[in-house]
Parts: structure tokens; C-alpha cells; sequence
């Protein structure tokens, strides 16, 4: 009789050292092939000839101080932000806001307060999240009507017509990502229904909504809606641009969770069915949950185009912040400043959609429930 | 402990599902044909047959998963129609545990057995989390408790899946392919605990191929092809005097290895 032999495991060795530390990394990201090594050269030699003139120009001889143009003239070779110091209100808040200087509280409280629910909605251990999430799409929006819009508390009316610069990007952006996606989650849920009717009425709206550019919607919205009410109706320039905005944005939402959807196995909704779970809870407990998390980035990146997009509002006579630098940079007094007026409107467009862009990228980390541990 | 099975099965209770001359096509495809089935309480039934055959379809006509065109289903006195109100009645007191698991990603084990618990019986949520805790260990993981379904192993999944059945308390659990995804080693973790439950008494109906576990627990084995019952019988009976040559046939090419 042989005796049973007893398995031991052999214990872990560390891998061999010219794998590891930033020599190896060098060798095998940036110069692992004749490709790549052409490439990295080329990439740094890009980087030093055309990073430092630019720097040089953008902050190092930057004009930053003064009150009109001829700081600037007496420095030509620096970029003039004295221009975008001297304009912020109006490139920030419109017109409305800047001419009137005992109103600019307003706008500025609105500003403060946004970031203020924001910012620690960020950070994961911040205690009330749920409040503060309320607070933010539910309270803030009534909040901004009032303060913003006013004609109550004492409070004079603001025309919308004179509503502009990055205040009404904001405006246009908040309201028609805050509105489209619960839209677009409905016409999701709907363009999926088992019933033919409420199907084919969900696919005939996102067809069309989608596909309709924009800047028709924005023209239609302006010129054609006026010729279906009596005469002497006004409706809002703003609110027409913000329905159009809404009907088109929740027409691309409901495609992007609707992919979402469409990549929940159906043993999901089975397991939940077998459990005794109707269709709304099944749905708001099971399905839509895991279809969120999948469409967390294609519904981020139509939130991202939306933001903008809606500096197409100009072909309706609305002034939002590319167009209010552009507008500025084009008065008499500051004549010929236009890079600077794009280089800012572009920044603040790219804070803001790479900060949204970033959020996602940390949601989708957050809610991954896959990693091991 | 086989005995003591096979023994409780003299003394079976009244019928619990009555299925009469059910038939079920899809489009065109005859998948079920005049099926007459009537199971017992207490009594444990394993389904078995090619694929294609039409057994999974059968049980997951019992909770309505798959609609049926013609002959009736009735549950603990429930007829399955249209009406939703029934079906999900039905789907209550019908435990059922999936081929590839179907846990809820989103959510803790602890979570996935507590969630219907809460939502459809209004349970309490500590009442809920104490029964939980209980079916998990009696499948023997409680400590994976917080984990969620992706950091399990197959085995361990399945065990879930069961312990989330039990915990709405049904009074029949269908059970469809419940090993066909696993590993081997961790089929035999899951076949313990489904013979536990059969000890204790749960009325059951396995589609599987698992012979042994047929052999151990089952009253009555069920051979389908082709859509129809083609042979039903006592385990032994079943295995080793076969009455039909369709059944011969089956029973040689999965015992042959």
C-alpha cells in the first residue's frame, strides 16, 4: 500500500525586477516599439514648441489690471483679459444684470447658492446627501425663478429678453437636463412596452424629436409656434427655448437609457417577476437601477452636448455666453478682443463639461458592484 | 436518510398544482402537447428529458412566466388566467431558482433576499433581515451577507438564489437546470442543500439531470420528449425497468459515462 501524498501549495515568488519601477515603465510605455518611441518624440517636441508661446501670452505677459483698452495697446504681445475683467458681469449675467448694478445680487446669490448644494453632493462622506440632492433639483430651480425672474417679494420683474451670457447657458442647461431625463426614462420604458399603442406613440416622438436638428427646433419654436396662438399671445422667448430644448433632449436620454435597457439579461426581470414583484416595482427596483449604471455615460455625454448646444439660441435672438463675449468683444470699446472673449466663454464650457465628465467617470467606479472586494 | 424520505412520500398531502391537458405553442411550434400533471403537497418531482423537450417550459408555466393558449393550471386553488392580480398571487407562494442564478447585481445578498420580503409582503425590515439571515445560514453563507452577487462563486450564487426563495416562505419551489452552470465541485454544494429542503418536507419540482439526487429524493421522475410526458414513475422503477424505449435510449446515453 502507497501512501496518499499531501498537496502543498508552492509559496508566491515576487516577479523579477527589471519589471518593475520607472526605468521598466519608460521602456514599456513610451519607447517599446520604433512606433511608439516616434511618437513620444514627436509629442514632446509638439509640447515645447508650441506650449511655452502660448503660456507667455496667455499669462506671463497677460494684461490682468486696467479699465479700458489702452493698457492693452501699450502691451500688445500679452493677451488682454482686462477685456473679460472689465466685462465679466455682462458675459457672466447679460444684460439685464449688468446694467443694472443693484440687481447684480441677484444672479451672484443664485451662483453662490448652486455651488453651495453642488459642491458637497461630491464628496462621499458628506452626511444628508438625500436632503441636499432635493434641495438642488427640487428647490433650487423655484429659487432661481424667483430670485432670477422675480416679479414677487419685492422683487422686480427681469425681462427674459434681456437675459443672457453664461446665466442663461445655465438657465437653458439645467432645466433641460433636469426635465429630460425623467421624460426620457418614460419614453425608455414606453418605446419597450408590450402595448403596441403606447409603443408606437413613444417611437414616433423620439424619431422625431431626434431627428430634427436643433437649430430647427430652436427657428420653429420662435417663428412658427406665435402663428398657431391669437393674436396678441406672447409666450417667452426663453420658455419657447427651453420646451424645444426639453422635447429634444429627452428624445436623446430616453435612446441612451433605452441601450441601457436593452443590456439587462432578461432573467432580471424574470427573477424578480418569480418573486411576485409587479411591473412598476419590478422596473423601479431591478430593471431601471442596473439600466442607469450602464447609460451613466452615454446619458452624461448627451447632458454634455446639450450644455453646448445651447449656444445655438442665437439664431432665436438670445444672447447666452459665447454669444455674449462674442457681442462684447465686438463693442466699440473693446474692438478686435475676440480670442479672448472665446478663449474664456470655451474655459467655462470646458469646466463645466469636463466636471460632469468627471463625475460620471466616478459614479460608474462608484456603482460597480462587480469588483472583487 | 434516503429511507426516511421515501417513507413520508405514503403519506402525501392533497393536490397542490392541478395541470390539465395544458398545451402551448410558440408561433407555430407545438412545444407542449395534452400535458396532465398533478403534484401533490409534500411531494418532490424530478423532470428530465433532451433539450428541447419542452421541461423547462412546463415549469415556468406554473408561475406564468410562459403563457399557456389552451388547458387550465391551478395553484393552491388559484386558476392562472390573464389577471395579474392571480399571477402574482401565485408567484408569492412559488419559490423559483434559475439556471444562470438571476441575482440582482445592484444588490447585497443580503438585500437580494430581503427585497421581495419588503416589497410584496410588506414585511418589517428587521423582521426581514432576521429571516434572511436565517435561510443564509441555512445554506451555510451567512457571513457573505454584505457581499454583493459578482464577488460569489457560482456555488455559493446559487445558494442565494435559493435562500431568496425560501425567505418569501413558498409552499412549492421550482427549480430549472439549478446545476447546469456550475462547476463540478460546486454542484454538490448546492445538491446538499436542495436534498435538506426536500427532508424537510417542501413540495418540489426539479428539472435536472442530476441522477443521484433523482435516486435520493425524488418520488416521482418525469421523463418528457418532444413536448409530451412520455413515461413517469417511482425512482427505482424508473431507472432500472424503463417502460418506454424513448426513456431506454435517454437513460443509456446519460448513465453511460
Amino acid at each position: 500500500m502507497s501512501e496518499v501524498k499531501i498537496f502543498v501549495p508552492a509559496p508566491d515568488r515576487s516577479p523579477p525586477s527589471n519589471t518593475l519601477g520607472p526605468v521598466a515603465w519608460l521602456r514599456e510605455n513610451l519607447f517599446g516599439s520604433i512606433s511608439s518611441s516616434i511618437a513620444t518624440l514627436l509629442f514632446f517636441y509638439l509640447c515645447f514648441s508650441y506650449l511655452p508661446p502660448f503660456v507667455d501670452w496667455a499669462f506671463i505677459k497677460a494684461n490682468w489690471t486696467g479699465t479700458d483698452r489702452s493698457v492693452c495697446e501699450a502691451n500688445a504681445a500679452g493677451a488682454c483679459w482686462t477685456f473679460i475683467n472689465v466685462r465679466l458681469e455682462q458675459i457672466l449675467f447679460g444684460l439685464y444684470f449688468a446694467s443694472k448694478p443693484e440687481e447684480l445680487w441677484r444672479p451672484t446669490l443664485i451662483f453662490v447658492l448652486f455651488f453651495a448644494l453642488l459642491l458637497p453632493l461630491l464628496f462621499e462622506r458628506t452626511p444628508g446627501k438625500k436632503w441636499l440632492s432635493i434641495a438642488l433639483l427640487g428647490v433650487f430651480p423655484v429659487v432661481f425663478y424667483f430670485v432670477v425672474y422675480g416679479g414677487s417679494f419685492g422683487i422686480p420683474q427681469s425681462n427674459t429678453t434681456q437675459w443672457g451670457g453664461f446665466l442663461l447657458t445655465f438657465a437653458l442647461a439645467f432645466v433641460g437636463i433636469l426635465l429630460a431625463l425623467p421624460i426620457g426614462i418614460l419614453l425608455a420604458l414606453g418605446r419597450r412596452s408590450e402595448m403596441p399603442v403606447i409603443r408606437s406613440i413613444c417611437v414616433i416622438y423620439i424619431e422625431f424629436w431626434r431627428g430634427t436638428p436643433l437649430i430647427t427646433i430652436l427657428f420653429m419654436a420662435s417663428v412658427m409656434l406665435p402663428l398657431f396662438f391669437p393674436a396678441g399671445v406672447e409666450f417667452d422667448k426663453v420658455v419657447r427655448a427651453m420646451i424645444g430644448i426639453t422635447m429634444f433632449q429627452s428624445a436623446y436620454t430616453a435612446e441612451a437609457v433605452r441601450g441601457g435597457l436593452a443590456a439587462i439579461p432578461k432573467g432580471q426581470a424574470e427573477a424578480a417577476m418569480a418573486l411576485g414583484l409587479g411591473y412598476w416595482r419590478r422596473t423601479v427596483l431591478i430593471t431601471l437601477p442596473q439600466a442607469l449604471k450602464i447609460s451613466i455615460p452615454s446619458i452624461v455625454n448627451t447632458f454634455i452636448a446639450l450644455f453646448k448646444d445651447t449656444s445655438l439660441v442665437s439664431i432665436i435672438g438670445l444672447l447666452d455666453l459665447l454669444n455674449m463675449a462674442q457681442t462684447a468683444a465686438r463693442s466699440v470699446e473693446w474692438k478686435g478682443y475676440d480670442i479672448e472673449g472665446y478663449l474664456f466663454a470655451g474655459f467655462i464650457y470646458w469646466a463645466f463639461c469636463y466636471g460632469m465628465s468627471r463625475y460620471s467617470q466616478n459614479l460608474e467606479h462608484k456603482l460597480d458592484t462587480n469588483r472583487r472586494n | 436518510m434516503t429511507t426516511d424520505i421515501h417513507m413520508a412520500s405514503a403519506e402525501l398531502g392533497d393536490t397542490i398544482i392541478k395541470i390539465d391537458e395544458l398545451n402551448k405553442w410558440y408561433g407555430q411550434f407545438h412545444v407542449l402537447k395534452d400535458i396532465n400533471l398533478d403534484v401533490k403537497r409534500g411531494e418532490r418531482i424530478v423532470i428530465c428529458g433532451p433539450s428541447g423537450s419542452g421541461k423547462s417550459t412546463l415549469i415556468r408555466c406554473i408561475n406564468r412566466l410562459e403563457t399557456h393558449q389552451e388547458g387550465s393550471i391551478v395553484v393552491d386553488g388559484i386558476e392562472l388566467t390573464e389577471d395579474t392580480k392571480h399571477i402574482n398571487e401565485i408567484r408569492r407562494e412559488v419559490g423559483m431558482v434559475f439556471q444562470h442564478f438571476n441575482l440582482f447585481p445592484h444588490l447585497t445578498v443580503l438585500e437580494n433576499c430581503t427585497l421581495a420580503p419588503i416589497w410584496v409582503r410588506k414585511a418589517p425590515k428587521r423582521e426581514a433581515e432576521e429571516t434572511a439571515m436565517r435561510y443564509l445560514e441555512r445554506v451555510k453563507i451567512p457571513e457573505q451577507a454584505n457581499k454583493y452577487p459578482g464577488q460569489l462563486s457560482g456555488g455559493q450564487q446559487q445558494r442565494v438564489a435559493i435562500a431568496r426563495s425560501l425567505c418569501m416562505n413558498p409552499r412549492v419551489m421550482l427549480f430549472d437546470e439549478p446545476t447546469s452552470a456550475l462547476d463540478p465541485e460546486m454542484i454538490a454544494e448546492v445538491l446538499d442543500v436542495m436534498v435538506g429542503l426536500a427532508e424537510d418536507g417542501m413540495t418540489m419540482l426539479c428539472v435536472t439531470h442530476e441522477m443521484g439526487f433523482a435516486r435520493k429524493v425524488a418520488n416521482r421522475v418525469i421523463f418528457m420528449d418532444g413536448g409530451q410526458i412520455v413515461e413517469q414513475n417511482e425512482p427505482e422503477e424508473f431507472f432500472n425497468n424503463p417502460q418506454n424505449d424513448r426513456t431506454e435510449l435517454f437513460l443509456s446515453q446519460i448513465l453511460q459515462h
